[in-house]
């Protein structure tokens, strides 16, 4: 079974996000690493592209500062900070990224280095359904997961995405791009229930998650909640001191989304 | 004139060998799947057609001129040189033939507002007035750099009605713009169009934008048979994301003896990092909707670009263009800034035409090509748009100071 399922296991997952190189190498593996310690599921790491078009103002913030301080930031050094965290901590990895850095790596390469450095899925913003046939049976290949998303208006297309989901499948919580928000859509409930209905890999609601309230309320809908922002917001402003600030949030924010009983 | 042909391309998948498709986040994939089925349905609609023939002639002012550029050929020497003008047009270019044709699928899809993305202000310009036209609200997405170096063109928008956004992301510039764009649609598609200004992004665009663009190449041909009695023996138009060379190549792709060039915006040169040159410098990748050919370093970070126009400064070209290039179907050539400003000057004096500084990046490739053709050759160039908004920047680049 998946790793990714398998964090889903008799619990909630909690599923934080950072961006490799934000700040810097180092500060990215103590990042990841201080999420594991908080007790973080899954961690999502993100790799910066230069135009994130499904992000907000602060990951696309925290997208320019790591591509700053490294305009050409190979790919081969965000594996080399896996490799660093490997060295401490197990914690199921997932990358967040878009298609063309995939793309520019090659398939092949990218998602065997993945299976190699225990990566386990992949969440690809600008790769929809229809566009999946090119890297889904590579990734299959090298046990790397294509995490699919689903949206409040993904309408007849919930059950074709669910039936072809692995791994977990990431609900967006609302329209428009990733950030904190104080709202979400209706019928979120709905949404979830119509995947369940076609497949047992379980779901997180993601986008706009930030306070321990709201993951307590997405947990009890989904199987679990992504934090994204948030965690970005923590790093921005603390820097090299934000390990042990993610800690706390993460902490805090894991006893959230099981606040309830397992369904 | 005819009405316009939308069936010219057979080929409606979206994918044009390997480039095209549809390389967006799931929140749109509903509404691309809407629009290209709206697209399939009214292009084949008579009362569709009929409205769009109706504002091509009566609002945009078409067919536009097919003009023989008698003192440019004499000049020159060689190829017989015709002009088509699409600086004629109503707003100054090209870009009205597309507004004009999404703006009417929006309506017969029910929608109330359009927004688009703008460089230079052309395309803003376009859809602001075609917004004014259908009592549509519009919002346009420009880059802060844009915004400040084309004051006169968001006045202009304003003028018209729309709304115009600054973009402050990323390096600020056309490509943050659609970025801005693709964000504010995925926020709001109930009600919203998003008017694409190029043959890029992800299908249908570049089809129906290639199909609407089409109007310019489906004239030229008949207006130059009916001078001549022949073919072109070359097509030439300048390429940013290159809906005005879609437009201009479309329906002579099955005519082989038709050579189809696209002239890049080199900037200071292709070998320099200032440059645009996005077939002559890319590589595949895949960007803003589409797998295509884009200007990205090894890691596919996409690159800032540079080019005196900022009509042409995209790190990207349509999938049809990137199609037409690796088929070996169309070349691509780049012309400098300094080459093009050049051909701005040579083609006011000449011809008396002050053409948009994207334009004459294919004039100035129709001054090298057209002395080593012989004087029984035709040359159809594409004028893209009228030079009045380039006035300035050319006296700056010139060193003149003038009072805007």
């Amino acid at each position: 079974m998946s790793k990714l399922t398998d964090a889903f296991k008799n619990q909630k997952a909690f599923i934080p996000f950072v961006a490799a190189n934000d700040p810097d190498f180092e500060g990215t593996v103590n990042n990841v690493v201080a999420l594991a310690k908080g007790g973080a599921d899954i961690v999502e790491l993100g790799i910066p592209f230069s135009d994130p078009i499904a992000d907000g103002p602060v990951i696309q913030a925290a997208d320019l500062r790591a591509l700053k301080a490294d305009p050409d930031l190979p790919m081969d050094t965000i594996f080399d900070m896996v490799k660093e965290i490997r060295k401490q901590t197990d914690v199921p990895l997932a990358f967040l990224t878009y298609l063309n850095i995939v793309f520019q790596y090659g398939y092949e390469a990218f998602t065997a280095r993945c299976e190699e450095l225990g990566i386990y899925g992949l969440v690809i913003p600008d790769m929809p359904l229809e566009e999946r046939g090119e890297l889904a049976p590579i990734a299959e290949k090298h046990n790397v997961d294509l995490i699919p998303l689903v949206t409040p208006i993904s309408a007849d297309r919930i059950e074709k995405i669910a039936a072809a989901a692995t791994g977990f499948i990431y609900v967006v919580s609302s329209l428009g791009v990733t950030g904190e928000r104080s709202e979400f859509a209706n019928g979120l409930a709905d949404l979830v229930n119509r995947i369940r209905k076609v497949t047992d890999v379980p779901t997180a609601i993601g986008f706009g998650i930030h306070t321990p309230e709201q993951a307590t309320e997405m947990a009890q809908i989904a199987d679990g909640a992504i934090v994204g922002s948030a965690c970005v917001n923590i790093v921005a402003e603390y820097g090299h001191q934000a390990p042990a600030k993610l800690t706390d949030y993460t902490k805090q924010m894991k006893a959230a989304v099981n606040a309830n009983p397992v369904r | 004139m005819t009405e316009l042909n939308l069936e010219l391309n057979k080929n409606i998948s979206g994918r044009y060998g390997e480039y095209g498709g549809q390389y967006i986040p799931e929140t749109l994939m509903n509404e691309l799947d809407r629009m290209t089925k709206a697209y399939e349905h009214y292009k084949n609609d008579p009362e569709f057609k009929t409205e769009l023939h109706d504002l091509l002639v009566d609002y945009a002012n078409r067919p536009s001129l097919l003009y023989y550029a008698e003192r440019m050929t004499k000049d020159l020497g060689g190829a017989q040189i015709y002009l088509k003008r699409e600086d004629l047009n109503h707003t100054g270019a090209h870009k009205i033939n597309n507004v004009i044709g999404q703006a009417l699928l929006a309506k017969h899809m029910g929608k109330t507002r359009l927004i688009a993305e703008t460089g230079a202000g052309q395309h803003g310009v376009a859809t602001a007035t075609i917004a004014a036209y259908f009592g549509m609200e519009c919002e346009i997405f420009m880059g802060k750099e844009d915004t400040d170096r084309q004051r006169l063109n968001v006045y202009r928008m304003e003028l018209l009605g729309a709304k115009v956004h600054p973009v402050t992301s990323g390096s600020m510039v056309l490509k943050d713009a659609i970025n801005a764009a693709l964000q504010d649609w995925t926020k709001r598609v109930d009600d919203t169009f998003y008017l694409m200004g190029s043959a890029t992004g992800p299908h249908p665009y570049p089809l129906m934008v290639r199909d609407f663009q089409s109007v310019i190449s489906q004239e030229s041909k008949k207006q130059l048979k009916e001078k001549t009695g022949k073919l072109p023996d070359m097509v030439v138009a300048c390429v940013g994301g290159g809906s005005n060379a879609i437009g201009s190549f479309a329906n002579y792709i099955d005519d082989p003896s038709v050579q189809l060039v696209g002239a890049e915006a080199a900037g200071k040169g292709v070998e320099t990092e200032l440059t645009a040159a996005t077939v002559e410098r890319g590589s595949d990748g895949i960007f803003h909707g589409m797998k295509s050919m884009f200007l990205q370093n090894k890691t596919g970070q996409i690159n800032p670009v540079y080019s005196i126009s900022a009509g042409l400064d995209y790190p990207g070209v349509g999938p049809e263009h990137a199609y037409l290039a690796k088929t070996g179907r169309a070349q691509y050539v780049g012309i400098t800034d300094d080459e093009a400003v050049q051909a701005f000057e040579y083609i006011a004096k000449t011809e008396g035409i002050v053409a948009a500084i994207e334009s004459c990046h294919a004039v100035a490739y129709v001054e090298k090509i057209a002395p080593k053709m012989r004087k029984d050759q035709i040359i159809v160039c594409t004028l893209s748009g009228r030079g009045d908004k380039d006035v300035a920047s050319i006296a700056k680049y010139r060193g003149v100071d003038i009072d805007e």
